[in-house]
């Protein structure tokens, strides 16, 4: 492709680096080439932050999620309430730094079940041509082709109330709903997989590892796999936001978590007949979601950068 | 094109059967139970419980409780909803042509977006709009519509008091007070669901335009003397459209996924909403038909895509 312009202007060739003879080691490259885009390190820095808060929050802001106050209803900001207050008087704040660290870790958890489930079945698929690959395929294109979100609702709905008296109410929820979004999530990355594994398959280096002995297995967790991680983790990425997103979404339709456990979707459902005379109710939550969401987004952009090894910087 | 357009449309089949035993499979595990009201009921007797299963086979063995259900489904009967005591493809007729309206209308405002933000930012890569219009396409497509659709309903009809923020189908103006009610309800929705779409797509159209357009063919065009825009439209919009129509597939179950929640928030009387309801009411054949509809939305949507792959990629199509 003569002269083809990459997706980023941070991609463009740098003179002089190329003939660099200074050794550098991976992870500071790999922090050098992070650092150039802007917007990526600002989000980074915005979303640990928002990370502490939601985690060392409730140590230091210690108003009980559940306080119930009818003499402070649906108040605006203000100083005993920094977020204000909802319906029944219960601190905004409090109940969105509790609410945070089930979206986050909804989010973490769900996207590890995406990952996982995807490199096994891409790799799978990647490795062992003929029937097995074509019939993991068509179960991929499968799943992508499946309504998610209807059937989220679905699942979640049937599941929920037998799951909650095995578990308990809390963490039956939380299981439920992670392993039905990483469910819907993996096709994905086993398609990114599959794709790393039928290049990096036929590269030299595979080849002089065959050629030595090694066994398939070994080709594939200590030379293919490896290699073909970089665009998963940008993959991993976007995933997290993608799964709050959807958490969020069920939260929001009601049937996500129960009334009792304010997550940000849930508090946004709850907000939502009183947009009228509490709009603070409905706003913090929702940015706080926008916030995380977009910050993800822009630090997988900023990785995406990182990690594409043939983009010269 | 025409054996392209058969093979496509023996694809569509098995991931349509594949769909509808997934679909019921999940169904049959679940521990719901269609007659649970009547069971708390202490008026209706057991026997007459035990009757009503029996005559709509739930008692039956998974495997011929599916065949039977495709068989009806097959007939074009698909089971009468025990909440609302109609026939299920009457509840979703009804409700069918709102949902297409709105996510269709969606899907052409997106695409207005897309196409002439992506590929003006595509001929002046890294110039300020090009980077205006990346960082508004990120924010864009991380705003979950939910929340967009809350932050409209707050700004268009609560402060500014512009726009209805509750959809109705029965709108009882007459001639053109009916389309301006029409068009005034619709605007919100379509604009959230649009927005949403169009931002995404925005990143799509821009990377394939930047594939194209420094090409040596593009190149080749200028040189005959043609037109800037010509250039543009005929020579680079056909062929970054190509990959951009394969991502667009990709995403129609989020579209109507997004189409359920705007319903959700404008009170919409479409099929989105219609799943709500039957969910929280335990209205199993309702449950079932909608999901159905949607994948074979989605499905239609994606040989849709397919044949527009082909027309616009002649290549595939002859191969």
């Amino acid at each position: 492709m003569a002269g083809s312009t990459h997706a980023l202007p941070t991609a463009s060739v740098k003179a002089g680096t190329i003939g660099r003879t200074k050794h550098v080691s991976a992870g500071l490259e790999a922090w050098r080439r992070f650092r150039r885009h802007r917007l990526a390190v600002v989000s980074a820095v915005i979303l640990t932050l928002m990370v502490l808060a939601v985690a060392l929050g409730p140590l230091l802001w210690q108003v009980p999620i559940n306080d119930i106050d009818f003499t402070a209803r649906l108040k605006g900001p203000s100083w005993s309430h920094p977020f204000g207050t909802d319906d029944l008087g219960q601190d905004l704040l409090a109940r969105m730094l509790y609410g945070g660290r089930i979206s986050l870790a909804v989010g973490l958890a769900a996207m590890s079940v995406a990952i996982v489930v995807g490199t096994v079945v891409g790799a799978v698929a990647g490795i062992s041509r003929g029937s097995v690959d074509a019939g993991l395929m068509w179960v991929t294109d499968l799943f992508l082709a499946l309504p998610q979100l209807p059937l989220l609702l679905l699942i979640i709905y049937l599941f929920r109330d037998s799951l909650k008296v095995l578990v308990g109410p809390e963490f039956g929820v939380f299981i439920l709903i992670v392993a039905v979004i990483g469910a819907f999530r993996w096709m994905p990355v086993a398609r990114l997989v599959r794709a790393q594994f039928f290049s990096l398959r036929e590269k030299e280096f595979v080849e002089a590892a065959r050629a030595l002995g090694a066994t398939t297995p070994r080709l594939v967790v200590r030379h293919i796999l490896p290699n073909s991680l970089g665009p998963v983790i940008v993959a991993g990425t976007i995933d997290v936001a993608n799964a709050i997103i959807a958490e969020s979404t069920l939260s929001f339709l009601g049937l996500g978590f129960p009334p009792d456990i304010p997550t940000w979707g849930r508090i946004l459902f709850d907000a939502k007949d009183y947009l009228d005379f509490a709009p603070h109710w409905a706003l913090f939550p929702g940015a706080a979601i926008f916030l995380t969401v977009l910050t993800i987004n822009f630090i997988g952009d900023g990785l995406r950068d990182t990690l594409d090894p043939r983009k010269v910087m | 094109m025409s054996r392209y357009l058969l093979r496509r449309l023996a694809i569509v089949i098995p991931s349509l059967l594949g769909i509808s035993i997934v679909l019921f499979t999940v169904l049959a595990l679940a521990p719901g139970d269609p007659f649970e009201e009547l069971a708390t009921n202490p008026n209706i007797p057991q026997e007459v419980r035990a009757g009503l299963r029996e005559k709509f086979g739930l008692d039956d063995p998974i495997a011929l409780r599916y065949l039977r259900w495709f068989m009806a489904m097959v007939h074009g009967d698909w089971g009468f909803s025990f909440v609302s005591r109609v026939d299920v493809d009457v509840l979703i007729r009804q409700r069918l042509s709102t949902t297409l309206f709105v996510v269709g209308s969606s899907q052409i405002l997106a695409l207005l977006v897309a196409l002439p933000v992506g590929v003006f930012a595509a001929t002046r890569p890294y110039s300020i709009f090009d980077q205006i219009a990346n960082t508004l396409a990120f924010i864009g497509f991380s705003l979950p519509t939910f929340f967009t659709g809350i932050l409209f309903i707050l700004l268009f009809s609560i402060y500014l008091d512009w726009l209805p923020f509750v959809y109705r189908a029965d709108i009882s103006a007459t001639g053109w007070h009916w389309y301006w009610a029409h068009i005034k309800q619709a605007l919100m929705p379509v604009a959230v669901l649009g927005l949403f779409q169009g931002a995404s797509w925005t990143r799509y159209v821009r990377s394939a335009a930047l594939d194209v357009i420094r090409l040596d063919y593009v190149t080749t065009a200028r040189a005959k003397g043609l037109a800037e825009g010509t250039v543009v439209v005929k020579h680079v919009v056909r062929n970054a459209l190509i990959p951009v129509v394969t991502l667009v597939a990709l995403q129609m179950p989020a579209v109507f996924g997004g189409a359920i929640v705007t319903e959700q928030i404008f009170r919409i009387p479409g099929i989105g909403s219609l799943l709500i309801t039957s969910i929280l009411a335990n209205d199993t054949p309702v449950i079932m038909a909608v999901t159905f509809v949607f994948a074979c939305l989605v499905i239609l949507f994606n040989l849709l895509a397919d044949i527009l792959y082909g027309w616009l990629d002649p290549r595939i199509a002859y191969r």
